[in-house]
């Protein structure tokens, strides 16, 4: 049964007259990975830290297990934080820095000594416990880290950005290693990151702020497919953004829409009136190019010129010009032997995308 | 090397041997058999066996390792906490202590000394051990605290954190994860505050007795009075003996840092 | 958070109590005492009184500050013009040298300045080292008496006081972006130009630094001008030292104790403005 494990009600931040964060609501499932994804400075890490106890909110309340936790320090909250530096105690040796939340709680040594050589195991690290941090290597001290906040079993785990002092390939690896974790010990994790992708290939559910206010909450699938503003949809992935007129709504959740001039139908949840402006998105990748040659019947398509070709491996990445002068990014598979996709600059084309693939915003000024 | 390197390098050997040739004088000296004459005439002891059997002198000596002890370790002490206190927390006030810190580093020593004669006037403190001991810890503690700071600055600052978030009070903190992180500056502070004191004569002078003497006031007296040669052989003593605290305490922060 | 205030307080009362009752109180009282009366039995008494600041514009006064200071700014001068090529050329250095070469320039900073100067006096003296190689290299035919005027008291005050002009210099150069200088000889400077218009300004705050550091000391180590200057130098620290101890007209040296802070307030808040929004303040620890 999915119980919520941390709950903000109408929580709000202000620091020096600033408001970090505004009315926020969330909830947090028992045993999900929960990411909050923004850029510099939309609050998510000041989020974590009103989680953590660090700080405490303004206005609102924050509970954990069904318990208002405000005022209470962090070491009460039952949660814990790895921290974008890790913050290892230098001076002492892994199995010291995983034992010593246990040795504040005053635990036997005996009881330390099972649940550290446990959790070393877990975390692949047996063999480096007599270490200190600064021989180990940078995803071995993020495992470090990790460690000696889950050893004292919290209910959630925050972690605030700890992916990003890692290159890419570290990254890589050490995002599988956390998902895999998550899934092993079946604590709730809260990962705070700026990076799109990773939060994406993480998360059960992402929350996307931007600006102190939550945008968007949903399955990565949700909110890559399904933004609900143009901030979100800005923000994952690439989009491409026309403006559209509403041509008539239908209540089975059909809207036809004119674009540049041509008609295109599509599946909308919005309530929308005949008239209205909206913002017609499409992603890159569903967008399709087409050579003149190749082409027989363009009504339904829309004349450009291509204007920059990029060849990055897996795709081709086009920026095509249409006639009133928007720029349209286009991205299509790279297939070695269809030789229609050695576009030349300058080159006429059609521009299309396959229908129903739109998605519909209400006009944002 | 080219022209550039050779002249600096040339530069450089010039200061330092005008900074230590006094000193090398000064032990020549020391050994030198001849009362007051500086032409060598040859070696001797003589001078450190007037001075081993000067005991006067080492009685001040006594009196000024005592000093200097103890206040260096009271010194540190408060510094540590003072240290900890500005890099940790914010409170009242802070900024002032900043100043007030600021002031006792940058005040002259003179000024310093009246400062506290006029205090011990006024609270009727006899001048003796006591009255230097508050003085030696006054002016040594804001080298400790500008020493243990530095060194706390260099820590990530989210340990402390991270502390607290696993359960620890402050207490602990300070136990488990600060004090072994700064002991090494501490022991480099310690010394410094123990050479400070043994060689401070200007505030000595104002708040010393005459009942409690010191070294350097009695190697001030004896310069004052005229060259003895037994002041070769104290001075060079004393040199090598800092020398050796000095040494110590960089190996011991280096060794560490 | 708020019951884990215990070593929080107990840290806070210690060091308060102590900079209180040691520092912030006596220098309080050296203020109060500028304005008091001097009284032969218990040194200080009421009224209030300018009395002593007044008594400061006396000519004797006044002339010995004078002296004090041009002995301190040449003696400032002195360090800064040794001082700043050997911190420059040590900066330059890399390596376990340097920390070497560092560590023999802290060990004069370290230990007895009474002692070295002490030990000037061997080489300064009528009969001193220094007479006897200018002697016998024959560039001078008679002994220069340098002892026991101000040119010793100078030359000792440099002599304690170059590593403070020193060490601030070397950490403003080793703070200098190497990229800066490459920067304006590929746009065309001169070595002259580049030291003048680049490292000069760039290492001001470090160069503001150590004059601090070497002229107010210089004004008042009083036992420097006492050993190397003798009864026929006295400066405004002998001066001090002598209303406290010997006079014992305490407001007065009270007076003269806030007139040199003041000045020391005056060339810190010049030092403040001149490095204003420059990164390269903290020459300190």
């Amino acid at each position: 049964m999915d119980k919520n494990v941390v709950e903000l009600r109408g929580v709000y931040k202000t620091i020096h007259d600033l408001d970090v964060l505004r009315n926020i609501t969330l909830e947090v499932r028992e045993g999900e990975f929960l990411t909050l994804l923004g850029p510099s400075g939309c609050g998510k890490t000041t989020l974590l830290r009103l989680i953590s106890g660090f700080e405490e909110p303004t206005q609102g309340s924050i509970s954990i297990d069904g318990k208002d936790v405000a005022g209470l320090p962090p070491h009460e909250r039952h949660v814990h934080t790895v921290f974008q530096s890790y913050a290892l105690f230098p001076h002492m040796t892994v199995f010291e820095n995983i034992a010593f939340g246990l040795r504040c709680q005053k635990l036997s040594q005996a009881d330390i000594q099972t649940r550290v050589v446990d959790i070393l195991s877990m975390v692949k690290l047996s063999k480096f416990s007599g270490r200190k941090p600064a021989q180990l290597s940078g995803g071995q001290q993020q495992r470090v880290a990790i460690a000696r906040a889950i050893v004292n079993r919290p209910r959630v785990l925050l972690l605030d950005e700890p992916l990003s002092s890692l290159d890419y390939r570290l990254r890589k690896t050490m995002q599988i290693e956390l998902k895999q974790l998550q899934r092993q010990l079946g604590i709730t994790f809260i990962f705070v990151t700026h990076d799109q992708e990773e939060a994406l290939s993480l998360s059960d559910r992402v929350v996307v702020m931007q600006e102190g206010v939550v945008e968007q909450v949903g399955t990565p699938r949700q909110v890559y497919e399904e933004p609900m503003s143009l901030t979100v949809a800005n923000f994952i992935g690439e989009v491409n953004v026309f403006a559209g007129k509403v041509l008539s709504a239908d209540n089975s959740k059909q809207v036809a829409v004119e674009v540049m001039g041509k008609q295109r139908t599509t599946k909308c949840g919005l309530a929308l009136a005949p008239g209205e402006d909206v913002h017609v998105l499409i992603r890159p990748e569903d967008v399709r190019v087409w050579g003149k040659v190749e082409v027989e019947d363009a009504s339904e398509m829309f004349a450009g010129q291509v204007e920059e070709v990029t060849y990055k491996g897996s795709t081709v990445d086009l920026m095509v010009r249409l006639e009133n002068n928007q720029v349209v990014a286009a991205a299509e598979f790279f297939d070695e032997d269809d030789d229609r996709l050695e576009y030349k600059i300058g080159e006429p084309v059609w521009v299309s995308w396959a229908p129903g693939w739109e998605v519909i915003l209400k006009h944002e000024a | 090397m080219t022209q550039k390197s050779l002249a600096a390098t040339a530069y450089l050997s010039l200061m330092y041997v005008f900074l230590y040739l006094p000193i090398i004088v000064l032990v020549l000296y020391s050994f030198n058999n001849a009362q007051y004459s500086l032409v060598w005439k040859g070696f001797t002891w003589d001078w450190y066996r007037a001075l081993f059997e000067n005991s006067s002198l080492w009685v001040a000596t006594y009196h000024s390792l005592l000093l200097g002890a103890a206040a260096a370790t009271v010194a540190t002490g408060i510094g540590v906490l003072a240290a900890v206190s500005l890099y940790r927390y914010r409170f009242f006030g802070r900024q002032f202590l900043n100043g007030l810190i600021f002031i006792l580093i940058l005040s002259p020593e003179i000024v310093t000394g009246a400062a506290l004669l006029i205090l011990f006037t006024l609270i009727c403190l006899p001048l003796g051990f006591l009255s230097l001991l508050i003085s030696h810890i006054t002016f040594c503690l804001p080298f400790v605290i500008v020493v243990a700071y530095s060194r706390l600055v260099s820590f990530d600052k989210n340990i402390f954190e991270a502390a607290k978030d696993l359960g620890a009070s402050e207490g602990v903190i300070f136990g488990r994860i600060i004090f072994p992180l700064l002991w090494p500056a501490l022991f480099s502070a310690w010394l410094l505050s123990f050479t400070l004191s043994l060689d401070d004569v200007i505030i000595s002078y104002f708040v010393a007795g005459p009942e409690f003497q010191i070294l350097p006031l009695q190697i001030y007296a004896m310069v004052r009075s005229g060259i003895k040669p037994e002041i070769n052989a104290l001075c060079s003593v004393l040199f090598f003996i800092t020398l050796f605290f000095v040494l110590l305490s960089q190996l011991v922060l280096r060794k560490k840092a | 958070m708020k019951r884990d205030a215990g070593f929080k307080h107990f840290s806070l009362t210690v060091v308060w109590s102590w900079l209180f009752l040691f520092a912030l109180l006596p220098f309080s009282l050296v203020v109060i005492a500028s304005w008091l009366s001097h009284h032969a039995d218990h040194f200080v008494s009421l009224p209030f009184t300018v009395d002593n600041y007044r008594a400061l514009n006396n000519l004797i006064y006044l002339h010995i500050f004078e002296r004090s200071f041009v002995v301190a700014g040449i003696a400032t001068m002195g360090c800064l013009l040794l001082g700043y090529p050997f911190a420059y050329c040590l900066a330059r250095i890399q390596g376990v040298r340097k920390a070497v070469l560092i560590m023999l320039i802290m060990i004069p900073f370290w230990t007895s300045s009474l002692i070295r100067s002490y030990a000037l006096i061997a080489i300064l003296k009528a009969r001193g080292i220094l007479n006897s190689v200018l002697l016998g290299l024959g560039v001078i035919h008679q002994p220069l008496s340098i002892l026991f005027t101000h040119e010793a008291v100078i030359i000792g005050l440099i002599y304690n006081l170059l590593p403070f002009m020193v060490l601030p210099i070397l950490t403003n150069v080793e703070r200098l972006d190497n990229r800066l200088i490459d920067a304006a000889r590929d746009l065309g400077a001169n070595r002259l130009t580049v030291f003048r218009k680049i490292i000069i300004p760039l290492t001001m705050p470090g160069i503001l630094a150590g004059c601090i550091l070497v002229f107010l000391p210089a004004m008042t180590l009083f036992y420097i001008s006492d050993i190397l200057g003798g009864a026929k130098s006295i400066l405004l620290g002998n001066l001090i030292q002598n209303q406290f101890l010997i006079t014992q007209h305490w407001p007065l040296g009270s007076a003269m104790s806030v007139m040199l802070t003041a000045v020391l307030a005056v060339l810190i808040a010049l030092y403040a403005w001149k490095t204003r929004g420059s990164k390269n303040r903290e020459w300190m620890a």
